[in-house]
Parts: structure tokens; C-alpha cells; sequence
């Protein structure tokens, strides 16, 4: 009886997975929007007369890429594990200041400036993670708390940018090859490295399995909370990273860079628009990549046109929502082919 | 069997609560490498929450726990893993969007110059699922792509690749077919041939005959005995467990001449699942509806409750043609499903017994809001829930009260037509026999019940008529009391007359 079995399971199993593979993966569709969106912003720009992808306006795209993709490569992280940090926006106000304060003008201290930054910046992915672990309060709150504390520090102490970046350090800011800064391709690596973390490493595996199933993760024997802290000060470093960069290219520190920029649902929208489920354990750092570009294309192209920024933000808002709605189809359909009966 | 690679484990007066509410009292238990132990008990008797002892899930208020002879002391399931000790747990603990490979070695990645090794976890997982003749499974599908059965495959992949010498399986069959069932009895005796001890938590009596070698019972958190089982027969067992004689009893069937109006009819019906579906159930019968996993036999209940509706042919409620298109429409007119996945379709896990209970009444039924709250108690003193009161989270429910919880939500709005899809999934004996008599009782009132189940001494015991499925379409009808050969025959494709 078994053996009338196993001859019409496989069969149907097959069949099963050749309609999942035929689907294309997120991140190449996040991609292929990319390269739409560039097509459909070069014919409107053109149409004005102008260029959208000529030197100045890749340069544009990439400066705009740069400090979001930062922030948003850690927040891929958290998000990955099931988390989410909100305290990223004036963290990242806080670690210019740090950066360039210490640095006062000289030379010789850009290397601690910068290491005091990214110590900084750890230490409150850290209080991020135990606060989670720990105390379990839910990861929305934590860090909301941890943001308004950041806030209040920054209100109470500043009034406006301090500190003095060195010269020679705003070569970090400024310097490109071509049409492609030098910052841009240290992002780049960023997000190359965190990759292959996220994909190539016990740690990076665990996240995801954190992300997908905290139970699961547990009685397989993960440690959940090591792999959530790890998230979050990975998460909270590389804001710092966009910290010191943004000091870097102001030539000084200021609380608000941050906010202003609203790095913090502006990271989240990319890392979702990126194909990365929020709920955690799917989606990748490629994809985050992908979605910082769009949204760069999107503000360059609006620029060119001269958007009233009321248009500027609906767009954007249209296009985060119609992503998520495209994404979540894909997934019930994907599970109805999945499921047996 | 070998004698030097044998591991013994011995648990000594175990206790445990949660929220002072007593769960373990004092319970021993010894295990030797080589043997099947079984555990039964009722409800509630613990039997899940001794296995997470074991396994490191749970630590436990008192008692030692000692491996070969030296007490031990687990701080998570990682330690309890290196002491040789895997569980497969009741709810499966599978990463969907993973791969089979990546969650075999979840948690316990070999590495290689930092990197995960992915080439020799998937050619280790791939040496395994050979071993077990499961070459239909690929190392790199993901895990949403396998059916039931064979993420119980990748489920035991998993613990095996501890290398395990002390396995725990809780309810491993709860979500099989029956000739899963038998692969897996295979699969236990031969882990037991390697001298792994097996500790065997079910409540299903034939498969703890057919496998175990000693059978430990307990009742209410205690250890009530512990015999061989050679010695033991099924009352003695049952006795044991609910302190009562209480066998794999049926209630009555119902008579023919009894029967009422024709509640549900399909003709012609089919959607991307199921096809020429001509069916007709009356009125105070149960219909049993039998198939393999995959035959379509959850389909249809899903197309006619409406949430993959049918997309041809028609489908008859009471006598009037209706398109049901989603549940909503189904619930109004009067049609119940009691799905197969009770903590996920059918419970809101983190509400009270009182809100699930009204669940379907609040969210389909206009008015009644008053009169609902006073009702409760009543529904639940139908289904004879035992819960610490209406406000306690249903999460805390053991899986028998649970699945009577589902059934109390649809005895709110008095269905007309009552669909169940393996209702007695993972509950006890006890638990079981309520549900079966509760169902008869409905369709003595004049419900016309569809009943699917993958146990097939339960759908013949209850059903009144048998409906066989295989591939997406009915493959014959058989009366009360068919054999389970004659059942397996249409469902695997063959006519009646040739039985394997």
C-alpha cells in the first residue's frame, strides 16, 4: 500500500515547485522597477530638454543613496530579525556631533572622532537589544523610547551644528571618481559585507531564523536574544556610519541631520520597498539596496522636474503602498501553491 | 542492539507550573537506549510539558534529571541537544521561506573559514534523507514547497543530524495519513534497531500497541504506572488513564429512517482543485469523506465553506442553489467548517475562551450581543470545556479543550450543515470520544455533518456513509462499516474488489 504511494506524491511535489520557481525573485523585481523608473524619469527629464542621467544627476542619485543606504543596511538587519529601531534618525544627528566635536579641526584626532562615534553608536544598539531582550518591551516602543531620550539629550545641548570636521576629512564627503563618490562605493561595501553576514554566516542565518520564527529559532537551540542584540548594534553602527559621513560633508555636526531627513520610516520604506517582509525573516540586503535607489531616483527626477514637494511626497507614498500590496500578493499566492489541500 | 553506545536516561520526581497552576506533580520516568517508551494521559496530563523538560524548553521547579547515570541540568534545548537529546515537537519547527538543509542544521551550521559550510550541509542533509528513502525531498527546496508529510520527514532529519541517541516525538503522527503513518512505524523501529531511545508521546492506542515496548501512564500531572507492553492491554490502559473503562467506542449510528431533508448538494462541482463533485448529505447523517493527503478531500470543504470556492457545476444549500464565494456568505447560510488547523484558522490563540466562543456569532450574525454573553456558559457545558473560567486565553487550553472551544463557536450560531476536517487531531481519548458523541448528537437534531479524517477507524466507526477521494475527485461511495481495506483500495486508486 505505501509503495502506490510514494510513485504519486513526488509527482505532484514536482509540479509544485516548478510554478514557485517560475516566479521571480523580489529582489529582481525590485531591480527591474529600478531600471523603469530611470527609463520613465530620463523621458520626462528629456522632454524638458534636459539630461536626468548625466554626470551631475548619477552624482545626485548616489549622494542622495548614500547616507539613507547606510542607515537602511542596518535597519535591514533589525527588521530581518523580526525588529524594527526608530531611535536611527537622531542617532544619527548624535554621531556627527560626536564625530566632528571631537575631531575640533585637527587632523590627528579623525580617527578616534570617528571611533567615538561608532563606540557611541553601539553602545545604543546596545541599550536597543537589551531593552528588547531583556525587559521585552516590543521593538517599536524600545527604541521610540530610546529616540525621544536621544532627542531630548540633542535639544537640551544644542541649538545648531557644532564641532569642526578637519579638511582633510571632508575629502570623504566630497571626493569621487567619475561621477561616483568615493562615499557611495564605501556604502557599497558596507552593504557587500553585511550581505555576506546576513548570507554567508551562522549569525546572518540566525537572524533570519530569529526573523522568521523566534519559537523555532529557540527550540532549535539559536540564541535568540545574542542574535537580536547583534541586530541592533550592527544596526545602530551603521547609522553611526551615516553619522559621520553627513558630519564629513557639513563640514560639522548637527543634531537634526537626522531627522530632518527623516531617516528613520524613510530606512523602514526603503528596506520594505526592497522586498523585505517587515514581520522579519525574508528579504536581503539587495533588495534594501534597490529600494534606496529608487527612492534617490525619485527625488533627483522630481528635482529635475521641479516637483512642488506636496506631488513629491504622494508619489512616494503611492509607490511604497503599491509595492507592499504587489509583495503580499505574490506571498498568498505563493502559498496557495504551496499548500496541499 | 548494541550495549556500549546505549544512553539511559532517568527523570526523578519532575515538577513544573506555570502561573501556579501545578502541571508536573512528581512524575519518574526511565528510558533505555533501544526501546519505544510510550507516554499516555489524558488532557492535560502533562505529557507534552515532560517532553519539553527533557528536551530543555522547560526547567523544571523540582526533580533531577540524570543521563547515563550523571545528573544533568539543561539551560536551553542547546544543552539538552549536546547531552544526545532531540525532540520533534507537537507543532512543527520548520522555517518556511528556508531551505530543507537550512533548517535541518538551524542553529548548529558547520562552518568553514567563517563561512557556512553550504556545500556539506546540504550533501549531509541529502545522506540522510537517502538513508530514510526520501529522495523526493531536494536539500534546497525551500520548506513551503513540502507537504505535510514530508516536513515530518525534514522534522526528523533534523533530530536525527543531532545525532540524537534519545529521541522524543510528540503526536508524530497527528498530521499524517495513514500510509505515512506506516513509513514512519518503519522509520521508529529502525532508529530502535540503532539503539536510540525513543520516547513516544500519542494518543493513539493502536500505534502505541504496534510500537512501544513499555508504556508509561500519566494522570493530572502524576505518574500512575509504568508496565511493559506485552502486559498491558488497551482497557487496562484506558483505565489507567481516565480512571474509568472507556474504549475505541462509537456512538450509534444514525437510522436510515430518521433522515431529513437534503442539506448540501454538489452537482458537477469542481474548482482548481477538485473536480465532477456530485454529493448529496442529508440531514441527520454523518458522512464521512476519506482520501489521502493531497486527494482533495480539505478542498472541498474549503470550496464549499467558500475559501477556494468552487468555480463550476452547482452547489445546493437546503434546496436553494447558492454560490458561496467567501466564508461570510458560507456562516449565513448556516454552514460551519471546523478546519484541520486549529491554531491556525480555527482560534484567536491570545483571546479568551469567551471571545473565541463568540467569535462567529459577533462577526456573522447581526444582533444577539445581549443574549450572547449569557449563553456561553451553556455552549461551553455542551462541549464540556474544562478551562480555569471564560476569561482564561485559549493558548493555555490543552489541544483537546482547544478543538472543543472551535466547536462551541459554531454551536453559537446553529449550523444547519457542520463541516469537520480531522476534528480529533492530536486530543486524547477522553477528549475524542466527547467530540464523536457531540457530533452524533448534532446530526440526531437535524445538522448534516461532512466528516474528513485521515484516522480511519475513527470514519468508519462514525460515518454513516463514506465518501472516498482520490486525485481531485470522488472515487466511490462505500456504506456504514466498510473495511479500512476497501476505503484504502478507492483511495489509492483501485477499484473495490482488488485489495492490496
Amino acid at each position: 500500500m505505501s509503495t502506490l504511494q510514494e510513485n504519486t506524491l513526488p509527482a505532484k511535489q514536482k509540479a509544485t515547485r516548478a510554478t514557485v520557481h517560475r516566479r521571480l525573485h523580489p529582489t529582481v523585481i525590485v531591480y527591474l522597477a529600478l531600471v523603469a523608473l530611470l527609463v520613465v524619469g530620463s523621458v520626462l527629464v528629456g522632454l524638458r530638454g534636459e539630461v536626468l542621467l548625466d554626470q551631475n544627476g548619477i552624482l545626485n542619485i548616489l549622494t542622495r543613496a548614500t547616507a539613507l543606504g547606510l542607515v537602511a543596511i542596518g535597519q535591514t538587519m533589525v527588521i530581518l530579525t523580526g525588529s524594527l529601531d526608530l531611535s536611527v534618525a537622531y542617532l544619527v544627528g548624535l554621531t556627527s556631533l560626536i564625530a566632528a566635536e571631537t575631531m575640533a579641526g585637527q587632523d590627528s584626532m579623525v580617527l578616534p572622532g570617528v571611533l567615538l562615534a561608532l563606540a557611541v553608536a553601539a553602545g545604543v544598539g546596545l541599550v536597543n537589544g537589551l531593552i528588547i531582550t531583556v525587559l521585552k518591551a516590543h521593538a517599536f516602543i524600545a527604541t521610540l523610547g530610546v529616540a525621544l531620550i536621544l532627542r531630548g539629550y540633542l535639544e537640551n545641548n544644542y541649538t545648531g551644528p557644532a564641532g569642526d570636521v578637519p579638511r582633510g576629512f571632508q575629502h570623504l564627503g566630497y571626493d569621487r571618481i567619475g561621477p561616483v563618490p568615493i562615499a557611495a562605493l564605501l556604502m557599497l561595501a558596507v552593504a557587500a559585507l553585511c550581505w555576506w553576514y546576513l548570507t554567508r554566516t551562522r549569525p546572518g542565518y540566525h537572524m533570519y531564523a530569529v526573523g522568521g520564527d523566534i519559537e523555532v529559532a529557540r527550540l532549535s537551540g539559536v540564541r535568540t536574544r545574542r542574535t537580536i542584540i547583534t541586530a541592533h548594534v550592527l544596526c545602530s553602527v551603521a547609522a553611526g556610519f551615516a553619522g559621520i559621513y553627513l558630519a564629513s560633508r557639513l563640514g560639522s555636526g548637527a543634531p537634526y541631520v537626522g531627522t530632518d531627513a527623516g531617516y528613520d520610516l524613510e530606512s523602514i520604506a526603503a528596506v520594505v520597498l526592497g522586498g523585505t517582509l517587515l514581520a522579519g525573516g525574508r528579504g536581503g540586503i539587495a533588495g534594501t539596496i534597490g529600494g534606496v535607489l529608487i527612492l534617490a531616483t525619485l527625488d533627483t527626477t522630481f528635482d529635475a522636474l521641479e516637483v512642488d514637494p506636496f506631488f513629491k511626497d504622494v508619489v512616494r507614498g503611492v509607490v511604497l503602498v503599491t509595492a507592499v500590496a504587489l509583495y503580499a500578493r505574490r506571498m498568498v499566492a505563493n502559498r496557495a501553491h504551496g499548500r496541499l489541500s | 542492539m548494541t550495549t556500549g553506545t546505549t544512553t539511559s536516561v532517568r527523570l526523578t520526581g519532575i515538577t513544573k507550573s506555570f502561573l501556579g497552576v501545578p502541571v508536573l506533580r512528581g512524575v519518574d520516568l526511565e528510558l533505555r537506549g533501544g526501546e519505544v517508551h510510550a507516554v499516555m494521559g489524558e488532557n492535560g496530563a502533562g505529557k507534552s510539558t515532560l517532553l519539553k523538560v527533557l528536551a530543555g524548553v522547560h526547567r523544571p521547579d523540582g526533580g533531577t534529571i540524570e543521563v547515563d547515570g550523571g545528573e544533568v541540568s539543561f539551560a536551553g534545548p542547546s544543552d539538552a541537544q549536546r547531552a544526545g537529546i532531540a525532540i520533534i515537537h507537537q507543532e512543527f519547527t520548520l522555517l518556511p521561506h528556508r531551505s530543507v538543509a537550512e533548517n535541518v542544521y538551524l542553529g548548529r551550521e558547520p562552518v568553514r573559514r567563517m563561512q557556512v559550510d553550504r556545500r556539506r550541509m546540504v550533501a549531509d542533509t541529502r545522506e540522510l534523507l537517502d538513508w530514510l528513502g526520501e529522495d523526493g525531498i531536494d536539500p534546497t527546496d525551500p520548506v513551503s514547497s513540502l507537504s505535510v508529510a514530508q516536513r515530518q520527514v525534514v522534522e526528523i532529519v533534523k533530530a536525527l543530524s543531532t545525532d540524537a541517541r534519545v529521541l522524543g516525538m510528540d503526536e508524530p503522527t497527528a498530521a499524517l495519513a495513514d500510509h505515512e503513518v506506516e513509513l514512519l512505524y518503519d522509520l521508529v523501529r529502525r532508529l530502535r534497531e540503532r539503539g536510540i531511545a525513543i520516547l513516544y508521546v500519542s494518543h493513539r492506542m493502536r500505534e502505541v500497541f504496534d510500537l512501544s515496548d513499555r508504556i508509561t501512564v500519566l494522570k493530572d500531572g502524576q505518574f500512575v504506572t509504568c508496565a511493559p507492553t506485552s502486559e498491558l492491554t488497551s482497557e487496562d490502559l484506558v483505565r489507567h488513564m481516565v480512571g474509568r473503562d472507556l474504549g475505541e467506542y462509537y456512538p450509534d449510528r444514525g437510522v436510515a429512517d430518521d433522515l431529513g431533508p437534503v442539506r448540501l448538494a454538489l452537482r458537477g462541482a469542481g474548482n482548481a482543485r477538485v473536480r465532477d463533485l456530485n454529493l448529496e448529505v442529508r440531514a441527520g447523517e454523518i458522512v464521512g469523506l476519506a482520501g489521502l493527503q493531497g486527494s482533495g478531500r480539505s478542498a472541498v470543504a474549503r470550496a464549499v465553506f467558500g475559501v477556494e470556492p468552487f468555480t463550476r457545476g452547482s452547489m445546493e444549500v437546503d434546496g436553494v442553489a447558492r454560490r458561496v464565494t467567501r466564508p461570510r456568505s458560507a456562516v449565513r447560510l448556516g454552514v460551519a467548517l471546523v478546519t484541520e488547523d486549529r491554531k491556525g484558522d480555527g482560534l484567536a490563540l491570545r483571546q479568551s475562551v469567551r471571545d473565541n466562543t463568540l467569535l462567529v456569532r459577533r462577526a456573522a450574525l447581526r444582533g444577539g450581543r445581549a443574549r450572547a454573553k449569557s449563553d456561553v456558559p451553556a455552549l461551553l457545558d455542551k462541549v464540556a470545556v474544562v478551562a480555569r473560567g471564560e476569561h482564561q486565553e485559549v493558548r493555555f487550553l490543552s489541544g483537546g479543550n482547544q478543538q472543543k472551544v472551535v466547536l462551541a463557536k459554531w454551536l453559537a450560531v446553529e449550523p444547519t450543515v457542520l463541516l469537520v476536517d480531522e476534528p480529533t487531531r492530536g486530543i486524547d481519548v477522553g477528549a475524542k470520544r466527547a467530540v464523536h458523541e457531540l457530533l452524533r448528537d448534532l446530526a440526531k437534531r437535524g445538522v448534516a455533518v461532512l466528516m474528513i479524517s485521515s484516522e480511519l477507524p475513527e470514519l468508519i466507526g462514525m460515518s454513516d456513509r463514506i465518501l472516498v477521494m482520490h486525485d481531485g475527485a470522488l472515487a466511490g461511495e462505500l456504506p456504514a462499516g466498510a473495511s479500512e481495506g476497501a476505503v484504502m483500495a478507492l483511495a489509492t486508486g483501485h477499484g473495490v474488489g482488488e485489495v492490496p
